[in-house]
């Protein structure tokens, strides 16, 4: 509709056409797509042309609300009831999906194209046994049920479970995230589909599981040949896993080509942006402010400007808003929709870090020996095993591991919400503090501030901006009302809120501005420490990109201390002055950033480092580690990590628990190994 | 930095690009929109022209009904006729009439019994899902126990000792009602509780009270909302049940289930009508408030 130039002037319509002897597997042709919302169309795809070749991996990229999941439900027709194609065909291996019936739906849907979702565990039925919702997917394809149980037996095999008797008599509950989606996938390739679709398949995984489940996709590939649409917003998953990317933006494919190519040699000022607003080759705050993407993406169903991007873009100039932008192909296959292929090097790039940290900081919090036991169904399981840590006025400690591990128990004992077990101690400027939230000064309380992962959580959605802020600024700092007024003022303008924000509610504000609010709050006391418990894991990459840049101008301003949680290494590398790796309620490692990110490592650490997958190419050997995090509530004997160590010395990791070793000055590690044996991971150099 | 626009709440109509962005304006439009959704649903306009209806009755009284409903003799155990639509009752009086007044009495008692209800079972259920422990295990049990007890049988049972004023009635089942409202509310307050804006508010030193009236119950009052309108449904009928056992409202009323016990044993002779219209009319009216409940529930979690 409102793009001019018809699909099959398309590049990608013309590349393969004339060579495959069989049909595509998936091939879209200028798909339209659009949800009414009582009565009127809202454009979501706007003219999406693409194909994935038998066999070829194809990715899609974009922030969200580009389109990505509206393609990849369209796919395979999955849409809701108000969703209408408009426009445009969809063909899997030749089949028109556009114009089956509902009959032919099924039958395709059940022997052509599958498709895996974000979370398995809302994909498996909670009250059937793994084993029973397995054989399902082959009884559907015409089995009696003692083959269908065979086969299930054979497709959990396929997906490397280890033990699929044990784990077919088990609930999806039993599983983990990881064994649930392999189950998933399972499920999936019983068809042996022609095309699988992979929405987001990792994102709720540690990267540690994340890594074993693309390993296995990637396995599956080159097994059963079927052709894969991977959606991803980590475009590190896109780039190890995909041969060919488009990338999306406003529901339009705005580039395409080699994976490789575009990740290296972008020719989109949109991919260019993106790759830019990442913290990449080992970026550090003290050394740059991270690129920004100005604006937001246009909202679903407003009519477009000639070039979807213009209004974001450094480029644009009267040509652009004039005429809607050529398709200019650069290689065979590489193609982007830009009048300014030419001018791509005058983009702007990432500016230096203008601020500095000055003078001598003081210890502002410390702890020592603080344990944190979970009282479950009447057996303790102990969440945080005898933690000492200091932090410093002004600089950000980085703390990493996976899920389970203790990080937000760490954040919320030190806070007084989870009050740590009795033995340990909590300083602030060297005074002991409460164990208890409500038990502290209203000076500690002023002093220590949280910001979440999640906004619309922490933000209560019946309250105004202004009430959020005015009621911390009052509580905090004890002010009457008008000079709260005043300070409310100076944070909306610090946090670069507008005015006119203040009246709005939580639902009105975009996800970034929502974290800002959230931030603001933190901050509305002045606090020395504030507890960032991956405030940007929910955000697109550009909009992070703005929140970590404001988080260190705010710690450059004021010397704020942050304990920075995060499970993206790039994002703790960038903003982290020290890390601290905790594994099982134990710190594993600490050290000054560049110390933990060189090397040597502990060994839990060497494995974590090799696990990301990432935009600058994939670390030079890798390290995976296999099982699962062993409950706290039973440790293992010795080292804790020794189960899954790829370091594991019999007789000793197991027996003896490890001693804390001083690699270098201020860089300690829990381990046997002598300093000189621990490994190195090269990652993200140059 | 990035300049980063809002997105607006996206309503009915081509979507305009607002140049200033009207916080109030948004509001209003969102609650108009609401009423618009409610206004659609064919459920929402019978429920309510029904519920206006008994209203009516209810506040008209004998000022509005065709003939008096407790002192106008006609001549006795007519079948419905022109003069009188729903037939005349064992003494001549006008049954279409009596129906008509009969909705006062059960329309006082029940939304009063029902604010009281939602009242203390709001209280508890808030208190309960936000101090959780053994104030809610406590608690709890309380509520289990009152609820695997007939209601209908307790309320005999209180008002049988304590004699059937329109007070005690009214105070019985609201209290009656206040453990199945406290069970709902507690598992809204769970839900909230578990926010991280909660988490904030404890971190800067809220009270307990404060963060329950202030920061949860706003949030749940849609909850809140539902249960009462459904409990008004309940609370009729309830109180209707009452009646026709002679513990409720208390004779001359013209009220519904008073009626009903009063005339049901002249089925037998023939004499179905000036049983079957009071019968209805709480049919109707237990229907009508269930429709409306059923509405705002489906509109507001849409």
């Amino acid at each position: 509709m409102s793009d001019p130039s018809t699909p099959h002037d398309e590049p990608g319509g013309e590349r393969t056409g004339g060579v495959a002897t069989r049909p595509d597997a998936l091939s879209v042709e200028g798909v339209e797509l659009a949800y009414l919302v009582r009565g009127i169309p809202r454009e979501v795809l706007r003219g999406v042309t693409f194909r994935v070749a038998p066999g070829e991996a194809y990715g899609l990229v974009g922030e969200s609300g580009c389109g990505k999941s509206t393609t990849a439900f369209a796919a395979l027709r999955y849409l809701p009831t108000n969703g209408r194609i408009t426009a445009g065909r969809i063909l899997v291996g030749g089949q028109d999906v556009t114009h089956m019936s509902d009959r032919e739906l099924r039958n395709f849907r059940a022997h052509d194209a599958s498709m895996v979702y974000q979370d398995p565990g809302a994909a498996l039925n909670p009250t059937l046994k793994i084993g029973s919702q397995v054989a399902e997917a082959f009884t559907t394809l015409g089995h009696d049920k003692k083959e269908a149980l065979d086969r299930a037996v054979d497709a959990l095999h396929r997906v490397r479970i280890a033990d699929p008797l044990r784990v077919m008599h088990r609930y999806p509950h039993q599983l983990s995230g990881g064994m649930q989606q392999r189950v998933v996938i399972a499920m999936a390739l019983a068809c042996d589909p022609q095309l699988l679709v992979l929405d987001e398949p990792t994102t709720g995984l540690d990267a540690t599981v994340e890594a074993e489940v693309l390993d296995l996709v990637r396995a599956l590939r080159h097994e059963t040949n079927a052709a894969i649409l991977l959606i991803a917003h980590n475009l590190g998953v896109i780039r190890s896993m995909c041969d060919r990317v488009g990338v999306m933006y406003a529901g339009k494919i705005v580039e395409e080509g080699d994976a490789l190519e575009v990740f290296e040699a972008p020719k989109h000022p949109y991919t260019i942006g993106l790759l830019q607003c990442l913290p990449r080759h080992g970026a550090r705050k003290t050394e740059q402010a991270l690129f920004t993407i100005p604006g937001t993406l246009p909202q679903i169903g407003t009519p477009l400007p000639t070039c979807v991007y213009v209004d974001r873009c450094a480029l644009a100039d009267d040509l652009c808003r004039d005429e809607v932008p050529p398709v200019v192909e650069l290689e065979p296959g590489h193609w982007t929709r830009c009048h300014h292929v030419d001018r791509l090097a005058q983009m702007p790039e990432a500016s230096p870090q203008t601020k500095s940290q000055e003078g001598e900081h003081d210890l502002a919090v410390e702890l020592n020996a603080v344990s944190k036991t979970f009282r479950v169904h009447g057996t303790d399981v102990p969440a945080l095993v005898s933690i000492d840590l200091g932090l410093v006025d002004g600089e950000t400690l980085g703390l990493v591991g996976e899920s389970g591990s203790g990080k937000s128990t760490l954040a919320k004992a030190m806070l007084g919400i989870h009050p740590p077990d009795p033995g340990g101690e909590i300083l602030l400027d060297h005074v002991a503090l409460a164990d208890k939230a409500g038990d502290r000064p209203a000076e500690a309380m002023r002093a220590m501030q949280m910001v979440f992962q999640n906004p619309d959580s922490a933000l209560n959605r019946s309250w105004t901006v202004r009430r959020i802020l005015m009621r911390a600024v009052m509580k905090l700092t004890g002010a009457n009302k008008r000079t709260a007024e005043e300070r409310v003022q100076q944070l909306t303008e610090g946090l670069r809120l507008s005015p006119r924000h203040l009246d709005m509610r939580p639902r009105q504000l975009s996800g970034g501005l929502k974290q800002r609010v959230a931030i603001a709050r933190a901050f509305a006391g002045d606090p020395r420490i504030v507890i960032c418990d991956e405030p940007t894991s929910a955000l697109d990459v550009s909009v992070q990109a703005a929140i970590l840049n404001l988080l260190s101008d705010l710690q450059f301003d004021r010397s704020t201390g942050y304990l920075f949680i995060s499970h993206d290494l790039g994002v703790v590398r960038y903003l982290a002055d020290r890390i601290a790796v905790m594994y099982l309620g134990r710190i594993q490692e600490v050290g000054t950033t560049d110390q933990v990110f060189n090397g040597p490592h502990h060994p839990y650490t060497e494995a974590l480092l090799s696990a990301v997958p990432s935009v600058d190419g994939e670390p030079s050997e890798r390290i995976r580690l296999t099982g699962e995090i062993p409950s706290p509530a039973d440790p293992p004997s010795g080292c804790v990590f020794h189960t899954r160590c790829h370091r594991f010395m019999e007789g000793l990791c197991d027996v003896v628990e490890p001693p804390v070793i001083e690699i270098e000055p201020g860089h300690l590690s829990r381990c046997h190994l002598p300093a000189d044996q621990l490994g190195r991971v090269e990652v993200g150099t140059g | 930095m990035s300049i980063e626009s809002v997105d607006p709440v996206i309503v009915g109509g081509p979507a305009p690009a607002p140049p200033v962005f009207d916080a109030r304006g948004e509001k209003r439009i969102a609650r108009r929109e609401r009423l618009r959704l409610l206004v659609r649903r064919p459920g929402f306009i019978v429920g309510s022209v029904i519920l206006l209806f008994w209203i009516v009755c209810a506040v008209g009284g004998d000022n509005i009904t065709p003939l008096d409903p407790i002192n106008d003799f006609d001549v006795s155990n007519q079948r419905p006729n022109a003069d009188h639509l729903f037939g005349t009752d064992q003494l001549g009086r006008d049954v279409f009439s009596r129906v008509m007044a009969g909705a006062r009495d059960v329309l006082i008692a029940a939304p009063i019994a029902a604010v009281l209800s939602v009242a203390m079972g709001s209280m508890l259920g808030v208190i309960m899902g936000y101090y959780r422990g053994w104030v809610d295990e406590v608690l709890s049990r309380i509520i289990e126990a009152l609820l695997s007890i007939p209601v209908v049988l307790v309320a005999l049972l209180i008002i049988s000792v304590l004699g059937a004023s329109a007070i005690i009635v009214i105070g019985t089942v609201a209290v009656l009602f206040t453990p199945i409202v406290a069970r709902t509310v507690r598992a809204a307050t769970l839900a909230e509780a578990q926010l991280d804006y909660v988490t904030a508010a404890r971190l800067r030193g809220e009270s307990g009270l404060f963060v329950m009236t202030r920061e949860i119950l706003p949030n749940i009052s849609g909850t809140i909302t539902v249960e009462f309108t459904v409990r008004v449904g309940y609370a009729v009928f309830t109180i209707s049940t009452l009646s026709f056992l002679g513990a409720g409202i208390q004779p001359p009323s013209p009220d519904w289930g008073l009626t009903i016990s009063d005339t049901y044993r002249l089925i037998q002779a023939g004499f179905w009508w000036p049983t079957l219209f009071p019968a209805l009319a709480i049919a109707s009216l237990v229907i009508a408030t269930n429709l409306v409940a059923d509405s705002i529930d489906t509109v507001r979690s849409a």
